[in-house]
């Protein structure tokens, strides 16, 4: 468990790569119950005009705040959680997209234990989370 | 497209959803979580009841509840034209393996901006006491014609 008193604003306390395939796509899929087919059919995602099969927001959002949920070492500990959907992730039907993500301290809450943390992640150089915000409990 | 008249519609409670022990665990491995919603004696030791559900899992519950609003003639929502514009999940308490959620969805508002409509949702999940356990906050954006 992170000490919070030798904690400072701006300090990365996680980071790590994800590659996702098609095959997390439809892992995804199946366990959130999200079959949109623009998630992993390329005729119809080029069908309503997208680059190609786009990776879910939500898995991007699910992963995006694992790092930190190592850190913390507890999911309870995640009292609020938002993110901006701010550019797509184009998974390749065969290879890989790989994902950066980091987490850097952007406020403490010396009253209460709180921290706010702000997360990353970048997909070829663009960061497709905005405004990724976490607030955790230490 | 997008009805502007929905903004602050209520939709009905959805029906009570029983967060399975199981799929804690394949909707973890879905989002690459590590031990904490797997290992069952860790959380124990960590005192919670049973397996903390990933911070993403209440989409799971809330999907139950945009459903309503998708289906609606009223609403007017296109679905092939819709994308995810934002998502936030706000908790009262943690979800864990065992609890019976359940879900009310109001229309936050509708917006139209360069061509593109803007809905945002807010959602409220109870558990069986009726106590509110997340607010989940969504905004879709409806792509124009």
């Amino acid at each position: 468990m992170p000490n919070f008193s030798e904690l400072s604003v701006g300090d990365v306390v996680a980071s790590k790569t994800f590659d996702l395939t098609r095959d997390s796509l439809v892992r995804y899929a199946g366990a959130s119950g999200d079959f949109n087919p623009i998630h992993y059919r390329d005729d119809i995602a080029q069908s309503v005009g997208l680059p190609g099969v786009l990776a879910h927001g939500m898995l991007t959002m699910g992963l995006a705040v694992q790092p930190l949920i190592d850190w913390v070492q507890d999911s309870a500990r995640v009292l609020d959680y938002g993110v901006r959907f701010t550019k797509p992730v184009v998974v390749p039907a065969s290879g890989v997209a790989t994902l950066t993500v980091t987490a850097t301290i952007a406020q403490l809450d010396e009253e209460s234990n709180k921290a706010r943390v702000d997360l990353t992640c970048s997909f070829e150089e663009n960061n497709v989370l905005g405004k990724a915000q976490v607030w955790v409990q230490l | 497209m997008v009805n502007p008249e929905i903004q602050g519609k209520r939709y009905p409670r959805t029906p009570a959803y029983q967060v399975g022990r199981e799929k804690v665990r394949e909707f973890a491995r879905a989002v690459f979580s590590s031990k904490e919603s797997f290992d069952l004696d860790y959380a124990l030791s960590l005192g919670h009841k049973d397996l903390v559900v990933p911070p993403t899992f209440p989409v799971v519950i809330q999907e139950q509840s945009l459903k309503l609003v998708l289906e609606d003639p009223e609403s007017q929502i296109d679905f092939s034209r819709v994308v995810h514009g934002d998502q936030r999940f706000k908790f009262e308490r943690p979800i864990v393996a065992g609890d019976v959620l359940t879900s009310e969805l109001n229309v936050a508002s509708v917006k139209s901006l360069g061509g593109n409509h803007m809905v945002s949702f807010e959602t409220e999940i109870f558990d069986e006491g009726n106590q509110l356990v997340c607010t989940a906050f969504s905004t879709l954006v409806v792509r124009g014609a």
